[in-house]
């Protein structure tokens, strides 16, 4: 019956002002549920203010093996970085 | 009446304290509102302020300062798109937004308002523009909402490559023939005194400041950020062996802050008002780029329908065959 639940991914904010960041995943019945879960699981020890729960079904996420194809676009532009240009000696707040 | 007051103070509360509002929380109908403007019409101002400067790609002077060009348009729209997504987070509508542009109802940054005559302006615009950008940015880095604070580390690393390239451009041209000196010369100034009336009224003619700093959407008054630009791109302006264009600029050694001339307020006024040199053009110009795509939201919305109404269609064959192969079981079953 277990494995008949959803997985859920699990993101917790640390502190307000902060993003949610991915703290695991779960299985659970239901999002409620899924929610209660993740509190009894990943904040037992005051680690957020806030959770979200997402069903990892709903993810869509770029695969592994396509990455190096995938993310060519930024391989030659490194120009794109403020640390690429020289600024002339002593100029200052750039 | 009472709980409307708790709320209200702990909502203060929370900012006093230096936390950040998130999405959920309850906040003021004023806050809410004062941050739908500013985040919007900052988000238009990234969008207009690729007018100016994509007018440039095509001409650009080397391959290399085309691609530099073109990567750093690009990042002004993925600048929009962060913060018109933050915007939404307070439940205002992209639609809602971009109808307040186009109905004259927002405003965007004034400075986009003036042309790019020459290339050097685009090493202008990068330097003075970004800079300016820079400066008013970084303290919104803590702006109380949490969304828009944090669109705001992103937009800040990302306007330093901006700011580089623009004083880089400078660079070539102030080092180079005489010609192209003189034509640094002349970007700079166009663009000094459009730059300093980017951080807005002086504070004695800031109408919605105070406010804003209670809340700590704002940190720094006007006159305070005016000021660290000008001290700033004095002295780059210096390295560079240019001239800022204000015979009455003097350094004041009491202050330790440079003194400008009288601004130009009337000039800034009327600009913001509608009447600047590129005012109408800028917003014909989204009004009809944003009409001209209307096919495409349409084809996008067109395909999506399709994948749906297909998924839905596959959906119901294995159902369907899922309730033929129980029944086939069934059936046997009896037979047994």
């Amino acid at each position: 019956m277990a494995d008949t639940m959803p997985l859920y991914e699990v993101f917790v904010r640390a502190r307000r002002g902060l993003e949610h960041r991915h703290a695991g995943s779960l299985r659970a019945q239901d999002a409620e549920m899924a929610l209660q879960y993740a509190r009894e699981i990943y904040t037992r020890r005051r680690e957020g203010v806030s959770l979200w729960v997402v069903r990892s079904g709903d993810i869509v996420a770029s695969q592994e093996e396509d990455a190096p194809a995938f993310f060519d676009p930024a391989d030659d532009k490194p120009y794109r970085q403020a640390t690429w240009y020289k600024l002339p000696e002593g100029v200052k707040n750039l | 009446m009472a709980e409307a007051q708790d709320l209200e103070a702990r909502f203060q509360a929370r900012i006093d304290n230096e936390e950040r509002i998130e999405p959920k929380d309850w906040m003021p109908d004023a806050y809410r509102k004062t941050l739908i403007r500013q985040i919007s019409q900052h988000a238009h101002s990234e969008v207009i302020g690729m007018q100016p400067e994509g007018t440039w790609i095509t001409r650009a002077p080397s391959l290399k300062r085309k691609t530099i060009l073109l990567s750093k348009v690009q990042d002004e729209g993925g600048h929009g798109l962060y913060l018109y997504s933050a915007a939404e987070t307070l439940g205002a509508s992209r639609e809602e937004m971009i109808a307040a542009l186009h109905g004259e109802r927002a405003k965007y940054s004034s400075i986009f308002n003036y042309p790019a005559l020459t290339w050097a302006d685009i090493g202008a615009i990068g330097w003075l523009v970004d800079s300016a950008a820079i400066i008013n940015q970084i303290p919104l880095q803590r702006c109380s909402y949490g969304p828009y604070a944090r669109a705001m580390v992103r937009i800040c690393k990302e306007e330093s490559f901006h700011q580089r390239q623009g004083y880089d451009i400078m660079v070539s041209l102030a080092t180079g023939t005489p010609e192209q000196k003189a034509m640094a010369q002349d970007a700079l100034n166009r663009w000094w005194w459009p730059s300093v009336q980017m951080f807005g009224p002086p504070d004695d003619a800031s109408t919605h400041s105070a406010r804003s700093m209670a809340w700590k959407i704002k940190r720094y008054s006007n006159d305070e950020l005016r000021q660290k630009f000008i001290d700033q791109a004095v002295e780059q302006a210096k390295i560079l062996g240019l001239e800022v264009p204000d015979p009455d600029l003097e350094w004041d050694e009491a202050s330790g802050h440079y003194r400008t001339g009288a601004i130009d307020w009337d000039e800034f006024n009327r600009v913001v008002a509608g009447d600047g040199p590129c005012n109408r053009e800028r917003l014909e110009t989204h009004r009809r780029v944003h009409e001209d795509g209307a096919w495409v939201r349409e084809a996008v919305a067109a395909y999506a329908e399709k994948q749906a109404a297909r998924q839905a269609q596959q959906v119901a064959r294995e159902a369907n065959a899922g309730e033929a192969e129980q029944s086939r079981r069934v059936s046997r079953g009896r037979e047994l």
